[in-house]
């Protein structure tokens, strides 16, 4: 058992599948939203009979931060009735999110935390596969929240760290921050360059919670909504700043981009940067205020004449 | 107005607050300080009230440098406006750094009402180091093709306020 990092399939699917067709028994909640093994890989599934409830897994493809489905803009989600929501470790950050912006009540949802060791890069395959460094997501690495906090079921064994990728978010960050300024505007205007305007990042995104979208705002038009390099600059900056200090690292904009902007390099300087400056980090702990709509009287201002 | 001995006039766009950072220029022209003629002011309620996005706006708009000026720590005529945006300066200015953009081309600064001739060192300072890094080219460079930017200099009617 020297190789228990890499196992593929996460123990505690049993306690999983048995506690949603109990709640769905019991008439607790209407509907559990979960993961399902599919053609294409693990993906997201809305169980609302008790009977199929044998449908859920939890195995090293159910990347997905299901999260998104409590954000208050799928209010055709909260329709359905009460939810009760499959959540890895991370995806209790997002949860706490939520309910530091007042955008979720605790007793709206229950939580069924589940143990995780890590999950894959790139989840559409038939089959789970063990992580290595050249499969593992790279977000998961340091991952601090193994052990899910906040819910009201936790199953499975407590797992090994997931190991490390072959090149960290860190790395990259650094990476480029060690390139002349010229350079580091080159990369991300050609990176922003590709943006098709999908808003993919913004939809999938658990803590996009604005009904209205600055980026949707006509009068005036704050952002250039047609597909081209000042307007794209200006909505990935946008988008990004909007997150500051509220991201959760989940990775789910970059993982959705379908042209591959990488998007978790900004996301983990604006991290990096309200670590920094105001010993911030985003945690599953939602009394624990952002620090952006927060201050100090003796905040860093070294860049103010 | 433009100076003889230049061929580039930087054209530098400054986000004030109304309680200080805007009388504090005033008080500049009206004690007839000599400074560069190349800022434009716009008038906000606040500190707090300046979006980053405004920045950006600026820079695709055609400035070649921006300023962000307002009420010194404790002196915000809302008690905390300014405050809250030296948090949201202080993340802008460093992710735009890591995007690419020279962070000479943004000053922030602190200027009361009674801070004219500081006033007038910021706006010097401000175009001196925007001169020397000339027209922000790396940025039009963006704009899409069918629309025509003004050429830099002093007919830029739509981002003076």
């Amino acid at each position: 058992m020297t190789d228990t990092a890499t196992a593929p399939v996460y123990t505690g699917v049993d306690d999983l599948r048995r506690i949603a067709r109990e709640l769905l028994e019991a008439g607790d909640v209407r509907v559990i939203i979960g993961w399902e093994a599919a053609r294409r890989g693990a993906r997201p599934v809305f169980v609302s009979d008790p009977a199929e409830t044998d449908k859920l897994i939890f195995d090293t493809r159910c990347v997905h931060n299901l999260v998104t489905y409590l954000n208050p803009r799928r209010d055709h989600v909260a329709e359905l009735g009460k939810i009760a929501l499959v959540v890895k470790g991370c995806d209790v950050k997002a949860v706490a999110g939520l309910l530091r912006e007042s955008q979720l009540g605790r007793a709206d949802v229950v939580l069924i935390g589940v143990r995780c060791g890590g999950v894959l890069e790139e989840n559409e395959l038939p089959a789970a596969l063990a992580l290595t460094p050249e499969t593992v997501a790279p977000r998961c690495y340091g991952c601090d929240n193994r052990e899910p906090t906040l819910t009201d079921h936790l199953v499975g064994e407590p797992q090994p760290e997931p190991p490390r990728p072959v090149m960290t978010i860190d790395e990259r960050v650094a990476a480029l921050d060690g390139q002349p300024l010229e350079e580091r505007w080159a990369f991300w205007t050609e990176q922003f360059g590709k943006c098709v305007r999908c808003y993919a990042c913004r939809q999938v995104c658990p803590l996009c919670i604005c009904e209205q979208c600055i980026v949707e705002k006509t009068r005036p038009q704050w952002i250039e909504s047609s597909a081209h390099p000042r307007g794209n600059l200006s909505w990935n900056v946008t988008r990004a700043i909007h997150l500051a200090g509220r991201c959760v690292d989940c990775g789910e904009c970059e993982r959705f981009c379908p042209v591959g902007i990488p998007l978790s390099l900004l996301n983990r300087k604006l991290q990096d940067i309200v670590r920094e400056r105001y010993d911030y980090t985003v945690s599953d702990d939602p009394e624990n205020a952002a620090p952006i709509g927060d201050y100090r009287l003796d905040d860093q201002q070294e860049f103010i004449k | 107005m433009t100076d003889a001995h230049t061929d580039f006039e930087p054209r530098i766009t400054a986000f004030v607050c109304n309680w200080c950072t805007y009388t504090g220029a005033d008080l500049a022209g009206t004690s007839r300080l000599h400074m560069a003629s190349n800022v434009r002011l716009i008038r906000l309620p606040c500190t707090g009230r300046i979006d980053p996005l405004f920045i950006v706006k600026a820079f695709e708009r055609g400035a070649d440098g921006v300023i962000v000026s307002g009420c010194h720590p404790a002196d915000c005529h809302y008690t905390s406006g300014n405050y809250h945006a030296r948090r949201r300066f202080a993340v802008f200015h460093d992710i735009m750094e890591f995007i690419g953009v020279d962070p000479r081309r943004m000053t922030f600064s602190w200027v009361s009402a009674s801070e004219g001739a500081k006033w007038k060192d910021v706006v010097n300072e401000a175009v001196a180091n925007v001169r020397e890094l000339g027209p922000y080219e790396a940025y039009r460079a963006l704009a899409p093709e069918a629309v025509e930017l003004e050429p830099s200099g002093h007919s830029g009617a739509e981002v003076a306020s």
